[in-house]
């Protein structure tokens, strides 16, 4: 039996849709989208342009829930179905954007670099732990309005695994489908086997931007997945009591999923979010508050009602340094975000609320991710008789780490850390050094980036992307790209 | 053909096939293969690389112990043999192994003691709640090189003093070294009692009573 976690009876659940889809009518959404406006009111809702609300009634909503896929695979650049968006499958991805890195020798934060984001999608390839990449820092080392396109064009240099992105502007959407475009062979090829996710933002309370929205549409539009990302900040940004965060949170996925099938039938897209319970005492908006795990859980379990693949910003710490606070958060809303069977939660080595990654970090959540993958397999009988042959034929011998049983059953029955957590003797720890889990993570970091294998992305795509990405470069001021950090183990 | 034998052999044991090694053992000898060289080039090579396997983390606890209960089994075929040739193996060196007076743990006694054997010691397992006496009896019997005194329980882990205490009044202690384990044991204890080594695990007990002996390790 697998174990889950539902936190909301299933009257509740009805009375948040319920009411989900009593807001897209009183006071409706706002959209700063003029395409989505025409798609909405072509479609039946009544929109106000002067106001750019759009009042939109639950049939046309009901007929976008029919229409948006339950279900969808995102494959790895060799083609392989390797994540399942859908069900109660639980994959995980790296917590994205982070503005710095957290630096490996002095502990402390500073603007991430190229040479931070090639190694840490390196690690990411390295870690059995982790499903899929993320772009997961913003380097300082190009101008900002290319920070979305570099990562994308730096990641596909290096990966095997499908990536989770996303765009901050319009135009730049475009130069990133390209990219893709480039590396898959052609428009046909990533439609039918995707390979990256576009993360789209409402704002809170019902609110489409125009960059996001448009985003939606032409994901929409070109067969690439969008991933709603809706964050009510409970008792700021929407109601403080859970319940009621929720609901905002189903009435902007809702819209987003309306405009979205309007824009094209079929077209993938995940009903996601990175909520937070807003921190009454400091004006922040905790990651690791049982509040924010508990909204991620309960919208997680709405969007499962409506028959929509999830994603969760879980697994994230507040804490600026890798300490306790950061494993307790960090480890927490892992194992409930499995629990819940988000499809993808992205989080993994992310901390200081969205701000900042640490590799460090990533790799002792991975050892989280582990466990709480783990638990979700739940415990089986194994065998039948489920002990008593083996038990009688040992009788009272306490043999049972020499019987092939044993050597047969403990790889699968126990999860297996990497050396990251320590469970030596005193003794052992003090040989070894007497190192924190920090200093632990650091040597796992080096050993994985230094095992990495450069993946076979022909010469001429490699140009190919060079190409795309330094002419988007240029139109912002910056003739040349930073060079391409190596391709093998290293940076 | 011998090398393939020889190599399916090595692969049984770092595989954990204990039903495998001892069947590549009985083909290697019908086949004409000397037991010495089935021993040295077949079974040892193997647990040399389960050993280092387990010390890079990539092997564990039961791989050790499955692999060495292959290695045991393969040993009790070839044995015979060696005997109807008048051929002795060298052992690695003559140990004497038991869980000290008071104290009833067996597991990491025993795995200490399989580890041992499989790597070519000779094991006297003395078994569990083992008297002083009776390891300065065994010692003094066997002549062994290393004794090795195991405790569980902090309580029981003085009895480890105990028994060096008895070595050196028995005269034996020159001639013996003394090597302890246990969850409460550390170095530092060992250093305090005035035994001759200690060891974290396994096969790091294995590199020990190599070590002891000067065979390096």
């Amino acid at each position: 039996m697998r174990p889950t976690l539902r936190v909301l009876s299933d009257e509740l659940v009805d009375r948040i849709v319920g009411e989900g889809f009593e807001l897209l009518m009183d006071p409706g959404v706002r959209v700063h989208n003029d395409e989505a406006l025409d798609l909405l009111a072509g479609a039946g809702a009544t929109v106000d342009r002067a106001n750019r609300i759009a009042k939109i009634p639950e049939r046309i909503v009901r007929r976008a829930l029919q229409t948006a896929p339950r279900s969808f695979d995102l494959h790895s650049f060799d083609g392989q179905p390797v994540v399942h968006y859908g069900g109660d499958s639980v994959q995980f991805d790296p917590g994205s954007a982070a503005i710095t890195i957290l630096d490996s020798e002095t502990e402390r934060q500073r603007p991430a670099v190229t040479a931070d984001f090639v190694k840490l999608v390196k690690l990411v390839e390295m870690l059995p732990q982790i499903d899929a990449q993320s772009t997961s820092v913003i380097c300082a080392d190009v101008p900002p309005d290319i920070g979305d396109l570099y990562r994308l064009y730096l990641a596909l240099n290096y990966i095997r695994k499908p990536i989770i992105t996303g765009a901050f502007r319009k135009d730049t959407w475009w130069t990133m489908r390209e990219m893709l475009l480039a590396v898959v062979g052609g428009q046909a090829a990533l439609s039918a086997r995707p390979v990256a996710v576009f993360d789209c933002c409402p704002s809170p309370p019902l609110l489409w931007s125009d960059l996001t929205c448009q985003n939606m549409i032409d994901c929409a539009r070109h067969d690439i997945p969008a991933e709603l990302v809706s964050m009510p900040l409970a008792g700021a940004t929407s109601p403080v009591t859970l319940a009621a965060a929720v609901v905002q949170h189903t009435a902007e996925c809702l819209s987003g999923v309306t405009i979205h099938q309007l824009a094209k039938a079929g077209s993938p897209i995940v009903w996601g979010g990175s909520p937070a319970a807003f921190d009454m005492r400091e004006g922040t908006t905790p990651m690791g508050d049982v509040g924010t795990w508990m909204i991620d859980c309960a919208y997680t379990q709405v969007g499962k009602a409506l028959g929509l693949p999830t994603h969760a910003y879980l697994g994230m710490s507040d804490a600026k340094i890798v300490d306790a606070q950061c494993g307790l958060e960090s480890a927490g809303g892992t194992i409930l975000a499995a629990l819940a069977g988000v499809n993808m939660v992205s989080g993994a080595g992310m901390m200081d609320f969205e701000s900042c990654q640490s590799l460090e970090k990533l790799v002792i959540d991975a050892e989280a991710i582990g466990m709480a993958k783990r638990l979700i397999l739940g415990i089986e009988a194994r065998d039948e008789p489920i002990a008593l042959t083996l038990m009688r034929k040992l009788g009272h011998r306490a043999d049972y780490l020499a019987e092939t049983h044993t050597l047969k059953w403990f790889a699968k029955e126990l999860y297996l850390p990497s050396a990251v957590i320590d469970r030596g003797s005193l003794d052992a720890w003090q040989q070894k050094g007497a190192s924190s889990a920090f200093a632990r993570a650091r040597e796992r970091v080096k050993k994985l980036v230094a095992s990495y294998k450069p993946v076979a992305v022909p010469e001429g795509v490699r140009d190919e992307l060079r190409a795309i990405a330094t002419a988007a470069a240029r139109k912002f001021g910056m003739d040349e790209l930073p060079p391409l950090p190596e391709q093998g183990a290293g940076v | 053909m011998s090398r393939e034998l020889l190599e399916k052999i090595t692969t049984s044991i770092v595989d954990g096939d204990p039903d495998s090694t001892v069947d590549t053992t009985e083909q290697a000898l019908a086949a004409g293969l000397a037991p010495m060289t089935i021993l040295d080039e077949g079974l040892l090579p193997g647990m040399k690389i389960v050993g280092q396997k387990f010390s890079d983390g990539e092997y564990f606890l039961p791989n050790l112990i499955v692999a060495a209960s292959g290695m045991k089994r393969a040993m009790a075929r070839l044995e015979p043999e060696l005997r109807a040739r008048h051929e002795v193996v060298k052992a690695a060196g003559t140990v004497v192994i038991g869980t000290v007076q008071g104290d009833i743990h067996e597991i990491g006694k025993s795995l200490v003691a399989t580890m041992l054997s499989a790597n070519g010691f000779a094991v006297h397992d003395l078994g569990v709640d083992v008297p002083a006496e009776q390891f300065v009896e065994k010692v003094r019997e066997v002549g062994a090189q290393i004794v090795g005194l195991s405790a569980l329980l902090t309580t029981t882990m003085t009895v480890q003093r105990t028994v060096v205490d008895a070595l050196k009044a028995a005269g034996l202690r020159p001639h013996v070294k003394v090597m302890v384990g246990g969850a409460p044991v550390s170095r530092q204890w060992a250093d305090e009692i005035g035994a001759d080594g200690f060891a974290e695990d396994a096969v790091g007990a294995v590199q020990l009573a190599a070590r002891l002996v000067g065979q390096g390790a």
